[in-house]
């Protein structure tokens, strides 16, 4: 090797960090080989905001993060959904049933389920979560306890729920009975909170693709959770991580389950209508 | 046994003779280091799977001797060249003596 191919390599090793680190990537997801939509265009409600396109979280991950989630083999999420399947046959409560009892087969009966929520209960008048609709289902129709929000119990479940709507594109309702819950949801995603005086905007609207310290920010998009995450090692559910986000801020939390987070991850799915079902996603 | 002990295999069912095939194993494993305390204060006490070994019709694939600090459920991923049909045998070693076995069988031809 000559001395020019040397400088040339180490020209590029000077510039490669700079473009890799600067934008998200451009790879293709596929899970099990099929293919993930994980750039779509945006919906309507955000033709003012500063995005140009949105764009799944795994873009903004290295290829070795990116590659477990690409198979469900090494895909640390699965077994957690394999402890939830055996949950899911599992009578608990004192009405003697299980979750299969009235919904049978989870592929048929949960299948969409994930892309559509949060979405408004007509029978309870409330714009209810995936977490709020099985901790319904505990109570009212099982007389078991029902998992702590942001449980492992529950993520899992969740994750058993989400990976039946997986490839299907995020389709939430803003209009109608749950246009003011989304509309305070979005109120607070422009918010500052804390003492770093930071909205989720800052960060994943007005600064995605840059580092923030050791991150590489992402659109925050939700539609990969629940999220296995490496750095610890299990499953996290959206509001457990709105609930790190916001303490992040040096701000106090709204709680996972209250009227606020409900409402912020309502707008913030919103905000990925037409990307993929990704759960459970891998992240770092 | 180690509570949600459960081996996983990903091995081809076929492979042409000589052909090198990539394997993937995984077991759920709480890999508990035996250096962490509980709220009282007293240690939890290590369980881990010690070793892992893989054989093919009884030669030696791979034979790996784990530590402490090695993170919860275990993945090996390795690659191993098929002679001939046969089987593959998977075994696991927990502190307390208990053994996980898996066999998958490939084809040849």
């Amino acid at each position: 090797m000559n001395f020019k191919a040397l400088t040339a390599i180490a020209a590029l090793m000077v510039a490669a960090p700079a473009l890799t680190f600067a934008d998200p990537d451009n790879d293709t997801l596929t899970i099990n080989g099929e293919e993930m939509v994980t750039k779509a265009p945006l919906p309507a409600h955000l033709e003012d905001s500063m995005l140009t396109e949105i764009m799944s979280g795994w873009h903004f991950r290295n290829d070795d993060t990116q590659a477990m989630q690409m198979d469900d083999f090494d895909n640390p999420g699965m077994l957690a959904v394999e402890d939830a399947a055996a949950a899911w046959d599992t009578v608990e409560g004192t009405a003697g049933k299980s979750c299969a009892s009235c919904h049978e087969n989870v592929e048929d009966s949960m299948k969409g389920v994930r892309a559509v929520y949060p979405k408004w209960n007509e029978k309870a008048g409330e714009v209810r979560t995936l977490a709020m609709q099985i901790n319904n289902c505990r109570t009212e129709n099982m007389g078991a306890e029902p998992y702590k929000y942001d449980s492992g119990p529950m993520a899992a479940m969740e994750a058993l729920i989400t990976v039946q709507s997986r490839g299907m594109p995020v389709d939430v309702a803003i209009d109608g009975p749950v246009a003011d819950t989304w509309e305070k949801g979005k109120e607070i995603y422009y918010t500052r909170f804390g003492q770093l005086e930071l909205s989720c905007a800052s960060c994943h609207e007005q600064n995605y693709g840059n580092m923030i310290r050791a991150d590489h920010l992402s659109q925050g998009q939700i539609n990969g959770f629940p999220t296995y995450r490496l750095k610890n090692a299990k499953l996290n559910t959206v509001h457990g991580r709105f609930k790190g986000c916001v303490r992040d801020t040096r701000a106090e939390t709204f709680s996972p389950g209250s009227p606020e987070f409900v409402a912020l991850e309502l707008y913030v799915a919103s905000r990925g209508n037409g990307l993929s079902v990704e759960g459970p996603s891998v992240r770092n | 046994m180690a509570d949600g002990a459960k081996p996983r295999v990903k091995a081809p069912k076929s492979a042409s003779a000589g052909e090198v095939v990539t394997i993937k194993t995984l077991i759920s494993h709480k890999m508990e280091s035996g250096q962490r305390k509980n709220k009282d204060g007293s240690v939890i006490p290590r369980s881990i799977i010690n070793r892992f070994t893989c054989e093919f019709n009884g030669t030696s694939v791979i034979d790996v001797k784990m530590e402490p600090a090695i993170s919860t459920n275990p993945y090996f991923e390795f690659e191993a060249k098929i002679p001939e049909s046969g089987d593959l045998k998977f075994t696991w070693y927990d502190d307390d003596g208990s053994v996980y076995e898996d066999v998958k069988t490939v084809q040849v031809g």
